[in-house]
């Protein structure tokens, strides 16, 4: 099966010439970029993208889809619905499943399911321990040759600064990034919001930022010694953004993330006590948000990730500080980005794409991918930017509907995300 | 939700203004009678029902908040979290529309996690009253302690008010906080640096932002290194009760030594005015954060306060299911 | 969101007065009539017990005591009553009243006690009114003394007045205004026209 991807206005940051080019998929690759002059080779179907951009497919570096284990919140295949409707054409899904993907069978189990789905690539990432208990180390090894690109105990993170040490050494081994939920919960213990004036005005216990700084400063300590590739999860703090900024210029390989809300909303959001924004990290206030826009900005920040983190109707309407961490965002990623970035000035489309797609692609090693170059996979997001559009939760692909943003208005949305040359979402 | 006609929460003072605050205060004055008569009922809210939904024990007020429906002729029901059905696993939101089906005219919510009282509100037709939510607000504390300084001191405005103790976590505090400085009282919070958060004065810089602020600068909420600074030449001392389940959180080393250094004696209370009054909102743990003799004595007004508690209520509930402050 | 707005009553001095049936030396004369009426049917100023009804009732019931004070020397007794919480249309009425305190100092068991008012019109007040004194104990009479009677068939209740100081036939669209210097400019009795709604 032959298509042409006509007419558009091609965003590769790997590539040198990006303008005029039609994109030729056969087999699931891209084989040919071809000039409109060429026209369109024989029994070749046309996807005409006259007014909206031809973007490598974004890649999610960091979601929650709770199968195996708890597919109440979400499945793998409605997880990657989700994706799909979002424009992301792969995902990584945490290892916080039950069990806890700590070994090859449950990391074949999610690539099988998300095959069996057909609607986005799959790449599982592997806890760091068993359990993620934060005490023996997983069985990296076995779980990359099934499939895993990273390793992470995510919203439990490696509490021993001596295992943290040996996970990296031994992570380096594989070639695996080490990615860490940086949060030292000595210090947020107990935290539902970030600590400051809005939780000290609502009377609600704070997480302070300097519990994501120190574990993110240990991280690039350890990073530096061990010479592994940390992955610093989603960003929220000043401090960490500068701890990063430092480390690469230091020449450590230390990449991050940073989620949409958190370059969105800030703590102020909490005021009403709806357990819709509540997180983990905590959505932080002003001066936090500056800083992660200065690291989106100045590139201190790597990637866009959603840390989409389905939870049931029923466990979030509870009291706020017994309701779960985590939104859902697969599905509002990409407008936040155009409506808080794009459009604001703060970044242009090439660097969009490099957040969403070029970056996560070399983070996480993804071969293939990240790219339109003749002979990459075909994954490809396609996207109007000037695409007007409501996000409401009673229309969300995801089981879930814990999501902040139901009812916000956007501009700019992907309008077709093909996977492997297959179309599996168009407006 | 919309709430049927002249039904109006009462979720903190923060969302207050100063007039709101002095009308329920004047109406609570006047309600402040009725407590006196032999026949301590009148047939206001007569029809009327009152659930009382106390997820955290207070038999103190819990009670007050009953005896105020009930001298104002509402038929009033006590729920306690033993007997409600969250612990067997029903969410906070399905509790709500459960009691809201049965059309009562108000909730009186008390619960440990902060907000619970403003997550009924939206779900819920009934007005809503906040009898104390986690660490965030306890109003009708706040409102029964502004009418006993006025009782005793004839004004808020001006005065000094030390208020000593676990500010982080007292919901007490943030509500006398909120009231006291709109009313234009000036507060010195003091205590263990655990529990004193050294940027408190936020708590009223970023109230500013909220409905019913007039010009409050941070000036009226000072936070003092020492609790001696905090009770110098006060007016009123208010004592905040130590829990004790906090000292299992390593936020100070022993009783015995919170009372030594944070305590309030004879020798601390002398440092204040010699009219300075007391008060502590119950229940007392004496000899720890408020020492027998000055609880005992002629300047501790803690029944006065339980008194007023009972006026301040029945003012609260009037106002909620209908009655207004006028002009 | 709590919001105690503030209930503002229509402004009463944008009504339009039709006529002014009693100025003020005329209310002196019937308030003083008023006082004799009442000594004379309780043979004296022991245990009377003279209530005003707030507000208005409660510059004229001064104003009774006064006088009565003048004829027989002797102070009778003085109270104020609230009927807020008494009154019967709190769940309907629009601009829901303001309470205010109820002053009986003086046991009011097995005294003679007077309630003032200014206008008797439907008799509502009244019946909250005597309610309230019921609360407060057994009084051995209760007898209602008016400025301005509207007539008997504006009466909802069976409450009749025992003095009277003027009966004016009025109709519904019409409202009576005692105008006294505790709250008004000036003194007397105005018959207004209801603004439309």
């Amino acid at each position: 099966m032959k298509l042409l991807i006509a007419n558009g206005h091609l965003i590769d940051p790997t590539a040198n010439e990006n303008t005029g080019m039609n994109v030729l998929i056969e087999d699931g690759k891209v084989s040919a970029w071809l000039k409109a002059a060429d026209g369109v080779p024989e029994g070749c179907e046309v996807f005409d993208a006259s007014g909206l951009l031809v973007a490598p497919g974004f890649i999610d570096l960091h979601v929650h889809l709770r199968e195996p284990g708890q597919e109440h919140k979400e499945t793998i295949a409605s997880g990657c619905a989700a994706a799909a409707a979002g424009g992301w054409t792969s995902v990584c899904p945490m290892p916080n499943t039950n069990p806890v993907n700590d070994n090859a069978a449950i990391t074949r189990y999610m690539i099988e399911q998300a095959e069996h789905a057909g609607l986005a690539n799959v790449f599982p990432i592997g806890a760091i321990t068993k359990s993620s208990d934060g005490a023996e180390l997983a069985e990296m090894g076995e779980m990359k040759a099934a499939g895993a690109v990273a390793v992470s105990d995510d919203g439990r993170p490696v509490p021993n600064a001596g295992i943290m040490r040996r996970a990296m050494q031994y992570a380096k081994d594989f070639d695996l990034p080490v990615i860490d939920h940086c949060e030292d919960k000595s210090l947020s213990a107990g935290g539902v919001m970030h600590e400051g004036k809005m939780s000290l005005l609502l009377g609600l216990k704070g997480m302070p930022a300097l519990a994501e700084d120190i574990d993110a400063v240990r991280d690039i300590i350890l990073a530096k010694e061990t010479g592994a590739h940390i992955h610093i999860a989603h960003v929220s703090t000043k401090g960490a953004v500068e701890a990063v900024r430092r480390a690469k210029n230091e020449g450590i390989n230390v990449t991050c993330e940073v989620t949409p809300h958190h370059f969105t909303l800030t703590d102020r959001s909490v005021e009403g006590y709806d357990t819709n924004y509540k997180m983990a990290p905590p959505l932080r206030s002003e001066e936090h948000l500056e800083a992660v826009i200065e690291g989106i900005k100045d590139g201190t920040i790597d990637a866009i990730a959603t840390d989409h983190a389905p939870h049931h109707h029923d466990e979030k309407a509870l009291e706020f500080d017994r309701a779960p961490m985590g939104i859902t965002g697969l599905e509002t990623g990409v407008g936040l980005a155009f409506n808080e970035l794009v459009h604001k000035g703060i970044i242009g489309l090439e660097r969009l794409v490099e957040l969403c797609s070029t970056n996560p692609a070399r983070i996480f090693k993804l071969a293939g991918r990240g790219t339109l170059a003749p002979g990459s996979v075909a994954d490809i997001t396609i996207i109007d930017p000037d695409h007007k559009w409501t996000y409401r939760n009673a229309e969300s692909r995801s089981k879930s509907r814990n999501c902040p943003f139901d009812g916000w208005e956007f501009t700019g949305r992907a309008v077709a995300t093909i996977v492997g040359g297959r179309i599996v979402f168009q407006m | 939700m919309e709430k049927p006609y002249r039904r109006r929460d009462l979720l903190g003072i923060r969302e207050l203004t100063e007039a709101d605050i002095r009308g329920i205060l004047d109406t609570a004055e006047n309600f402040r009678e009725i407590n006196t008569r032999e026949i301590k009922k009148v047939p206001t809210l007569r029809g009327k029902t009152v659930i009382n939904l106390f997820f955290e024990n207070s038999t103190r007020t819990r009670t007050s908040f009953e005896l105020a429906a009930k001298r104002l002729s509402a038929d009033a029901v006590n729920i306690s979290v033993s007997s409600s059905s969250v612990s067997k696993g029903e969410t906070l939101v399905d509790t709500a529309l459960n009691l809201d089906a049965m059309d009562p005219d108000c909730i009186v919510v008390r619960h440990g996690s902060a907000g619970v009282p403003h997550q009924l509100a939206k779900v819920s037709r009934a007005a809503v009253v906040n009898a104390g939510d986690g660490s965030n607000e306890h109003p009708t504390q706040a409102l029964l302690d502004a009418m006993t300084i006025r009782e005793h001191k004839k004004k808020i405005q001006g005065l000094e008010v030390a208020i000593v103790g676990d500010i982080l976590h007292s919901r007490v505090a943030r509500s006398n906080i909120h009231l006291l400085t709109k009313l234009g009282a000036k507060v010195r919070v003091a205590g263990p640096g655990t529990l004193v958060p050294r940027d408190f004065g936020y708590l009223i810089e970023e109230a500013g932002t909220s409905r019913g602020r007039e010009s409050v600068s941070t000036a009226s909420l000072t936070v003092c290194p020492h609790v001696e600074d905090a009770i110098r030449d006060a007016d009123v001392v208010m004592i905040l009760r130590i829990q004790r389940e906090r000292q299992d959180s390593a936020y100070f080393p022993t009783l015995r030594e919170y009372a030594v250094h944070y305590g309030l004696t004879n020798g601390r209370l002398d440092l204040a005015k010699k009219d300075a009054i007391v008060l502590h909102p119950g229940p007392m743990n004496r000899g720890i954060e408020i020492a027998s003799e000055v609880a005992d004595s002629s300047r501790s007004l803690i029944l006065d306060q339980v008194k007023y508690g009972v006026a301040v209520r029945m003012a609260v509930l009037y106002l909620a299911t209908g009655g207004s402050l006028g002009s | 969101m709590l919001c105690y707005d503030l209930h503002r009553m229509p402004d009463e001095k944008s009504l339009n007065e039709k006529s002014r049936i009693m100025d003020s030396a005329r209310m002196k004369r019937a308030i003083s009539r008023l006082a004799s009426e009442i000594v004379e049917e309780n043979q004296g100023a022991k245990d009377v017990y003279i209530v005003g009804i707030r507000r208005r009732g409660v510059p004229l019931a001064e104003r009774i005591v006064d006088k009565i004070a003048e004829i027989e020397g002797e102070m009778p007794l003085f109270g104020i009553i609230d009927i807020t919480l008494y009154r019967d249309d709190l769940s309907t009425v629009g601009a829901s009243p303001i309470v205010n305190r109820t002053e009986l100092d003086t046991d009011i068991d097995d005294k003679i006690i007077v309630l003032v008012d200014d206008v008797l019109y439907t008799g509502r007040t009244i019946r909250a009114a005597m309610d309230q004194l019921m609360d407060f104990g057994r009084p051995r009479k209760v007898q209602l003394a008016v400025l301005i009677d509207r007539g008997r068939e504006h009466r909802e209740l069976p409450i009749q007045a025992d003095f009277v100081g003027k009966t004016v036939p009025t109709k519904q669209s019409e409202i009576i205004r005692v105008m006294l210097k505790e709250y008004d400019e000036v003194e007397g009795v105005g018959i207004f026209e209801k603004p439309s709604e």
